[in-house]
């Protein structure tokens, strides 16, 4: 394993350790490389994404195959060619794409409020004064750590009150807002937009609102795209409040958990269900896979 | 345009008023427009906090006053009995065994899955080739929706034909009862969450370890310290900030851990296991309220919960600041020690003039 140089910032690295190693390898390599790191680091890498995505593939093997793969004493590396007859199966077995349209609504619904009202708060904690700001900003961080799916019963006997069981009504109710929203869009904006740029749109007669529109809004999008995305992972994810308010009218999750309560419990249907319902995710991933690894890099800088 | 957006009041325009139009107009738009920056951040915020209030606070203290009633789910509100529940409840042994097995899962998942992380990241943490492409490759469990998780472990942990004890009686292990077992039901479901989050994690603290500055580590090399010595007395500390925030929202997520468990072994018979093996605290709450209806007691598990999980919160705070001040405190230490001894060379070599510096240095080294 090497020894190293700092990978940020290349061009300085002259240290004689790294240059006494060089020679000692006798391996010329232009000045002023940060050293790469050996055979055995991408070996490790290698292991751990192979390792780490075995149990999607090993899903997609047995999903594909009949209920036999499954009983194979040596775990299984092909995939059969059944995957398309134990989807049908699955599709026949569960509402699938209706729970697939259900999750995109609920998801689409959580993750404009919560994007919105957040950035509107965001910003009016980050770049507008009013009295009370301190107080209300401290009551916000406080609430990040309240696990608020801990009121579930009063929040279960509300919607039962109103009518609202077995509908995405109920389902998309609780999670409008978030505290951590507004926290994350408060701590964005607070650096990205500086106050002469709110002072000018005011002083050019721009309202209150106009300038959030047209100064808050276009230095936000990052963050909103960011804070969009895990929004939608969240809304996209969740199992047990839907699955409390609207079993008859599930979201995926939902249903994909009704595969698993058949009598007879196939499972290369159940595995072929879990990879079927891990797709649109997939695209996802392979389409913004990058924006999602930055945006929890970021996060975490932020956070 | 202007504040003119605002609508137009009912006083506007009368005829006498016309006879100094300027100074009228002026005043109202001025009061318009300091009502507009008065307000307005109010307005901005209302709807979180409205929301929030009605959806997240009140539900959560709402619970506290359903907790002190005998409440059932069809009958409803019943009398007042004070603590009765919470009494009720800290008496009952599945009460205990459900959170002696939160937090047996909890520290199976959270400890390794740290450990872990620290180590991908570090590994992550180099001058790689492609490596958007290696900490895509990390994140790939996290794209796996819980559900999925679970369904997919739950079928690898499968007592008879599942994937692992195929693997183990293929190396003439003794198969493992993974779903009736304690230890072995926790191990699995620890591994759920482990699979999932790890790599999601280690992309947080690659982010912390890359926000320490690189010569810190450039002078360190030249001073001596070797990789590993780097990464305790250098690394380590500055990323302990995101441990800490790491720790405790895994602490959040993983005392109130639900699906895992809920759908490991959907045909047991009771909620968690037979025997309630691997029966959560949220899981007991979910019996308690929507199998067995009792309302009243199953607030109380939830404010129970809750404290707990406030309580741990805290506790990692408290441990954390902790950690950091006696550190503060021994560099302090040490630094005056120098300080002192540096002085106290300097002064004897003023006086005895020409004393090499170097010794200066060597005390140091030794200190």
């Amino acid at each position: 394993m090497s020894t190293t140089s700092p990978p940020r910032a290349p061009e300085k690295v002259t240290d004689a350790r790294t240059q006494a190693k060089e020679n000692r390898r006798g391996r010329g390599r232009a000045r002023g490389l940060a050293e790469r790191p050996g055979f055995f680091v991408y070996g490790i890498l290698l292991a751990l994404f192979l390792g780490g995505s075995y149990p999607l593939w090993w899903s997609y093997v047995v999903g594909s195959s009949d209920n036999t793969a499954i009983t194979e004493t040596w775990p299984p590396l092909l995939p059969g060619g059944r995957f398309w007859i134990n989807v049908s199966e699955v599709l026949s077995t569960v509402p699938f794409w209706q729970s697939l349209l259900n999750s995109i609504i609920v998801s689409t619904i959580i993750t404009t409020s919560v994007v919105f009202f957040s950035t509107l708060a965001g910003y009016a904690f980050a770049k507008l004064r009013f009295k009370g700001r301190e107080g209300l900003m401290i009551f916000v961080i406080a609430t990040l750590a309240v696990p608020t799916q801990l009121g579930i019963i009063p929040q279960f006997m509300l919607m039962k009150e109103l009518g609202w069981t077995g509908t995405l009504g109920a389902v998309v109710v609780p999670t409008l807002v978030t505290a951590f929203g507004v926290f994350f869009m408060r701590q964005y904006l607070v650096d990205v937009i500086p106050d002469e740029l709110i002072e000018a749109a005011r002083v050019d007669g721009a309202n209150m609102f106009r300038t959030f529109w047209n100064v808050g809004i276009p230095a936000a999008r990052p963050a909103m795209a960011i804070l969009g995305l895990f929004t939608f992972m969240t809304a996209w994810t969740d199992y047990l409040w839907p699955l409390l308010v609207a079993p008859q009218n599930p979201t995926l999750q939902v249903a994909l958990s009704q595969l698993q309560s058949a009598k007879y419990v196939d499972y290369s249907v159940v595995l072929s269900g879990a990879v079927l319902a891990t797709l649109p995710l997939l695209i996802v991933f392979i389409l913004a896979g990058r924006q999602l690894v930055s945006g929890i890099m970021a996060g975490a800088v932020k956070g | 345009m202007t504040t003119m957006t605002s609508p137009p009041r009912p006083d506007t325009g009368p005829a006498k008023k016309r006879s100094e139009p300027n100074k009228a107009k002026l005043t109202r738009r001025q009061r318009l427009s300091r009502l507009d920056v008065k307000a307005s951040p109010y307005l901005y915020i209302a709807p979180f906090f409205v929301l929030f209030a009605l959806i997240g606070l009140f539900p959560l203290i709402y619970t506290f006053v359903v907790s002190l009633n005998d409440w059932d789910i069809l009958s409803g509100p019943g009398e007042w009995i004070g603590l009765d529940n919470y009494v009720a409840e800290l008496n009952d042994p599945y009460f205990w065994n459900s959170l002696f097995n939160t937090m047996s899962i909890f520290l199976l998942s959270a400890i390794p899955q740290l450990v872990a992380a620290v180590f991908i990241a570090a590994v992550l943490d180099q001058n790689l080739r492609a490596k958007t492409f290696w900490r895509m490759s990390i994140l790939i469990p996290y794209i796996v929706t819980p559900v999925a998780v679970a369904i997919i472990f739950s079928s690898a942990f499968g007592e008879k034909y599942g994937l692992i004890n195929n693997i183990l009686t293929s190396f003439n292990i003794e198969p493992v009862m993974w779903k009736s077992e304690v230890f072995a039901s926790h191990f699995a479901i620890a591994s759920m969450v482990n699979w999932r989050w790890t790599g999601y994690n280690a992309l947080i603290l690659l982010a912390a370890m890359q926000a320490v500055p690189r010569d810190i580590y450039e002078s360190a090399a030249l001073d001596g310290a070797g990789a590993v010595r780097r990464f305790f007395s250098m690394t380590l500390p500055s990323i302990r900030p995101t441990m800490i925030f790491v720790i405790i929202t895994a602490t959040i997520g993983g005392l109130q851990i639900f699906t895992e468990p809920k759908l490991f072994n959907p045909t047991s018979a009771n909620l968690g296991g037979a025997h309630r093996e691997y029966q959560t605290t949220v899981l007991y709450l979910w019996d308690m309220a929507f199998n067995r209806g009792d309302f009243g007691k199953a607030s109380a598990i939830a404010w129970l919960l809750f404290i707990i999980i406030v309580g741990i919160g805290l506790l990692n705070f408290a441990i954390s600041r902790k950690i950091a001040s006696t550190e503060v405190k021994v560099i302090s230490k040490r630094r005056a020690k120098k300080l002192a001894r540096y002085r106290a060379t300097t002064a004897a070599s003023a006086s005895t003039t020409g004393a090499p510096a170097a010794t200066v240095v060597d005390e140091e080294k030794r200190s």
